[in-house]
């Protein structure tokens, strides 16, 4: 009797097992579904990124004189007088302030810095270009000397290409000359 | 007066504003500045050069360093070498 029930289970189980697999395989593709859910939702949002930059060139535009956000919207960096005669600064966004010799245009100095916010690092810590080009300014024009000994101070073209320094200085010269012929 | 801090993927935001004038909202503003340095933030206030048309920033290191007459404090993350 204890062997016939035996066998009549092990039948059971025989003819349930191809069900139970497909079962088992649906719930498997139902759970690789809801993992997969929750990484579309946090596709970001490809405005977001221009809509900063976007307030951070107004913000910006509202500090920095007329000729220097002239100079920003027309070449794509400010130059910056030092506090020492002799030293000018170009503020490129998310780059190296490069200094040189206005009289020479020759190339002294990278100066590698950054303005890490860790309070939000989930979302990222690296500024909109523009808010990185006025944090440069105001610590350049506020505190000049504390910005070049926070930097990393490296020969010229570590990461800025020299060859696209010079073509900006010549391109500033050029924008200058232009802006001086124009008010006169 | 406003507090303005920038921030990573949003540009500036507006932390607080008030009338240094009222005793009230000049506390709130001492308490956001000391915030904000505490979190390891740098503090500006954009001004003109005296007796030019040069614009520059002026480093604040304390609330009763901000010049008089300020419209804005701007925070933004310390700089630290790249």
């Amino acid at each position: 009797m204890l062997l016939t029930v035996l066998a009549l289970t092990l039948v059971a189980l025989a003819l349930a097992l191809p069900t139970l697999w497909r079962e088992l395989s649906a719930l498997r593709r139902r759970r690789a579904k809801l993992r997969i859910r929750p990484e579309r939702r946090s596709i970001a949002d490809p405005g977001k990124d221009r809509r900063a930059e976007a307030r951070a060139r107004e913000l910006l535009r509202s500090c920095v004189n007329d000729e220097e956000w002239g100079m920003y919207r027309d070449l794509g960096f400010i130059r910056v007088r030092g506090a020492t005669p002799g030293y000018s600064y170009l503020i490129y966004p998310n780059k190296p302030v490069v200094a040189y010799v206005p009289e020479t245009g020759r190339l002294l100095n990278e100066y590698c810095v950054e303005f890490p916010d860790m309070s939000g690092a989930i979302t990222g810590s690296r500024l909109p270009g523009s808010d990185d080009v006025l944090a440069k300014w105001m610590a350049l024009t506020g505190d000049e000397h504390r910005l070049i000994h926070t930097a990393n101070m490296h020969l010229p073209g570590r990461q800025v290409d020299p060859g696209r320094v010079r073509r900006d200085l010549w391109r500033l010269a050029q924008w200058e000359r232009e802006r001086s012929s124009a008010r006169s | 007066m406003k507090f303005l801090r920038m921030r990573p993927g949003h540009g500036e935001v507006l932390l607080t504003e008030g009338d240094p004038d009222v005793q009230e909202d000049e506390e709130r503003l001492v308490e956001e500045f000391r915030r904000q340095l505490d979190e390891g933030m740098w503090a500006a206030v954009p001004t003109h050069a005296p007796g030019s048309g040069r614009r520059q920033a002026v480093m604040i290191h304390g609330y009763d360093e901000i010049p008089s007459g300020a419209d804005r404090v701007i925070f933004f993350p310390r700089a630290s070498g790249g």
